[in-house]
């Protein structure tokens, strides 16, 4: 049923569908409207036998979604930024106990200087986690991908937590028209979770053992395999999901135009949605553009992008995140998916922190590239100019 | 099977397995026990030698109230709170000092679960180093003896108070030293809804400086002089205590424990006795311990 | 032959296979005749190394040297003095 909702009341809607049975809740913006909606909805007696907990901080809501999945239920929680930092730690120790929670992260930027506003650098910064990262472009993806997390998460060949991304404040706060799945074709599609280890009064089974050196390499190289078969399981679910629901998202990521095209733009999440439109504009005028949304950011689908980008002389990667000291993070992950074909490569940054990236930005970077007026490698775009200073001396760091 | 060992690592007259015995065999082992790192997870939870014999699950130090009250509330959606019990082993540094926080918010909520601290006055697993529940005097590797210190100057958390003040159903101390009572206690907490707490004395032989044959004497005498009073508290009312008949002088717990043998020598000794006379006289008048 | 890693580093109960009997120097032997089968050793024994049979119509508590770590708690709780703590034989002189 279409309606035109915001962002966050999507994704809770998507959440209800999807029949949890802990949802552990604290507030941090933009993603506080996500467990709010949840809460009109428990208190109204919508969840059905769902329990709703308010935790006292970001790490006792993801402790208690753990707590909650080892015996076996549907566990989820919302957060972003620095409560997503917070509960690194029970992340990491959910990913190699092995624990099927899924996340909804509003992706916001870190702190120092705090911002609310949106960037990728709090996912961006888990990745090493062995979590599941899927980045949306907006909100009927958002509302769609959901149930797709639940059911990916808990298959037996995966059993890894899973983030779903989607821009804070962008893309959860921004009016959209979404089709709204209804409750039996999510049942359908979902149905309850078959937990395949458990903890049970009758049948007793010991949780996050410890591992000496003579197992814990095993215990690690273990994920990667399952990260490895999530690959192709994701594929799958995503296909049966597609039909069932008349809406084609695409795999792990969506190239377009690129077969022919002397430029191609790599990014992820709502600014694909612009850099597509400028494409289009673009391939009108003859220049030869294309555009490679990035879905599925772990586990890098490093064969389709090299498939992609095969023919393509020069790329440019815009990303939304820095790994300050070393390459570009998006950018990074794509180099070493293209080793050995060395095409023209520039790693650009811009709209960190939420600052706009306009239109006309994105065409003066592509049109950059095109004309060959900037070197390959590592830039900055959209920053203004700035000299740092201390203060009462007013002297000049340099 | 049994519920817990035998063939765990604990130190020969290790006090954590009798709390752990006790408290599967009051609840007919129908327990998910939820364990923070430690030593109980170190000497019983290695992969591949698991000394457990009902479910069990360790995540992190600080987390163990967190995930405790994610199975409840797991169970309560699924509709089988009543199936068992869900019990929380945990020791003095994960309780009282990293987390504090969490254990907060789980009683905030009252969550039903039965939380026992095993309190073996320090951080003993990585070596002794002092947490918030080592007495004043204790020498520990963090608190060391010295020219200028002569052991841990500062005071111990109240854990007791600060559970009661929480608004806990059921607030505890026990001792190894009567296991039976230990046994009265968890049985009695597992009537109640709600979080329940629960601090066990346990002397630890490495970390004190006692031989193994000492360990019951030891938290024998940590109640019979009033440094560790074993009291019991029922919707914030006290409702029992065990009275001393006779209560001895502190010196004579302290003498037998490496950690305190430093008080009989160095110079700031003496008033530090003094203070946990003080401490223990208190404890006496405040609970009303002396028969 | 592959090593077999439970998902997760779950475990199965009571895998464990440390027979902790050869830690301590001495053994725990209990006297028959004076043991009365309070059980008190049993409660007490941190392992527990001490199990309660019925022999001759009598209940006795047996010390298991498989497990026993000669840590001396059952020898200081038992009211009747039935237990005595023999060095083992590899450590005689």
């Amino acid at each position: 049923m279409k309606k035109v909702v915001r962002g966050f009341y999507a994704i809770a809607d998507a959440v209800r569908l999807s029949r949890p049975d802990v949802i552990a809740a604290y507030p941090i913006t933009p993603q506080t409207e996500i467990v709010e909606n949840l809460a009109a909805m428990y208190a109204n007696g919508e969840l059905g036998d769902a329990v709703y907990i308010t935790a006292e901080s970001e790490f006792s809501a993801a402790s208690i979604i753990l707590g909650a999945s080892a015996v076996g239920a549907r566990a989820f929680t919302a957060t972003c930024a620095q409560g997503l930092i917070l509960m690194s730690e029970v992340l990491f120790n959910a990913a190699g106990m092995r624990l099927p929670i899924v996340l909804v992260v509003a992706n916001r930027s870190l702190s120092a200087p705090l911002s609310i506003w949106n960037d990728y650098q709090d996912s961006i910064a888990l990745r090493d986690a062995g979590i599941i990262q899927l980045y949306v472009e907006n909100n009927q993806e958002a509302h769609d991908m959901i149930p797709t997390a639940f059911k990916i998460a808990e298959d037996k060949r995966v059993l890894l937590p899973f983030m779903v991304c989607v821009d804070g404040y962008k893309l959860t706060h921004a009016y959209e028209s979404v089709d709204l799945l209804d409750q039996e074709t999510v049942d359908k599609f979902l149905g309850p979770r078959k937990a395949v280890v458990k903890l049970d009064f009758d049948k007793p089974v010991a949780m996050g053992c410890y591992a000496s050196p003579d197992t814990y390499m095993e215990f690690r190289v273990a994920m990667e395999f399952a990260m490895e078969r999530a690959k192709k399981v994701m594929l799958d679910i995503f296909n049966e999901w597609y039909e069932m629901i008349g809406r084609n998202w695409g795999g792990h990521i969506v190239a377009e135009k690129c077969e022919d095209a002397d430029v191609a733009v790599v990014a992820m999440g709502s600014t694909v949605a612009l850099i597509r439109e400028v494409v289009k504009q673009m391939r009108k005028e003859g220049k030869k553009v294309g555009v490679v949304k990035v879905r599925t950011y772990r586990p890098f689908p490093s064969e389709e992008i090299r498939d992609a980008l095969r023919d393509v002389d020069k790329v440019i990667v815009i990303d939304r995140a820095l790994s300050i000291g070393a390459e570009l993070p998006l950018a990074a992950d794509v180099k070493s998916a293209l080793f050995g074909l060395s095409p023209e490569f520039h790693s650009v940054v811009t709209g960190l922190g939420g600052r706009d990236i306009p239109r006309e930005l994105i065409i003066k970077i592509i049109d950059d590239v095109l004309e060959g007026k900037v070197k390959p490698g590592k830039r900055f775009e959209g920053v203004k100019e700035f000299e740092e200073v201390i203060p009462y001396t007013e002297e000049v760091i340099s | 099977m049994s519920l817990f060992g035998p063939g765990h690592g604990a130190c020969p007259g290790c006090g954590i397995p009798i709390v752990v015995r006790t408290a599967l065999e009051a609840l007919d082992g129908r327990v998910i026990a939820v364990n923070s790192t430690g030593c109980l997870e170190i000497i019983s939870s290695q992969y591949g030698r698991n000394a457990w014999g009902v479910s069990y699950i360790h995540s992190l130090f600080e987390n163990a109230a967190a995930v405790a009250a994610g199975i409840e509330a797991a169970l309560r959606a699924m509709k089988r709170e009543k199936d068992g019990h869900i019990v929380v082993f945990a020791g003095d540094g994960a309780t009282y000092d990293i987390g504090f926080g969490v254990l907060s918010g789980v009683m905030d909520r009252n969550h039903n679960i039965i939380y026992i601290c095993y309190n073996n006055e320090a951080y003993q697993n990585t070596g002794n180093q002092q947490s918030m529940a080592t007495p004043p005097g204790a020498a520990t590797t963090t608190t060391p003896v010295g020219k200028l210190q002569p052991g841990k100057v500062g005071r111990r958390k109240d854990m007791i108070s600060i559970a009661v003040a929480h608004g806990c159903p059921y607030v505890a101390s026990a001792s190894i030293a009567y296991p039976a009572d230990l046994k009265r206690k968890i049985k009695r907490a597992a009537e109640f809804e709600g979080t329940k707490y629960i601090d066990v004395f346990s002397p630890c032989v490495t970390g004190w400086g006692i031989d193994g044959k000492l360990t019951v004497e030891v938290a024998r005498l940590a109640v019979e002089t009033g440094l560790y009073p074993l009291v019991e508290f029922e919707n914030g009312q006290l409702v029992r205590v065990r009275k001393i008949k006779q209560r001895k002088p502190v010196e004579e717990y302290l003498k037998l424990q490496r950690r305190f043998r430093h008080l009989f020598y160095h110079p700031k000794g003496k008033e530090i006795i003094e203070l946990l006379q003080r401490i223990a006289d208190e404890n006496a008048k405040k609970y009303g311990l002396d028969a | 032959m592959k090593l077999k890693l439970y998902v997760g580093a779950s475990s199965p109960p009571k895998t464990t296979q440390m027979k902790t009997g050869d830690w301590g120097t001495e053994w725990a032997f209990i006297d028959e005749e004076k043991c009365n089968g309070c059980g008190r050793c049993v409660s007490f024994c941190p392992e527990p190394a001490i199990i309660l049979v019925e022999k001759n119509d009598k209940k006795l508590a047996v010390v298991d040297h498989d497990y026993c770590k000669g840590c001396w708690i059952c020898y200081i709780v038992c009211p009747q003095e039935a237990i005595r703590m023999e060095t083992k034989e590899i450590y005689k002189v």
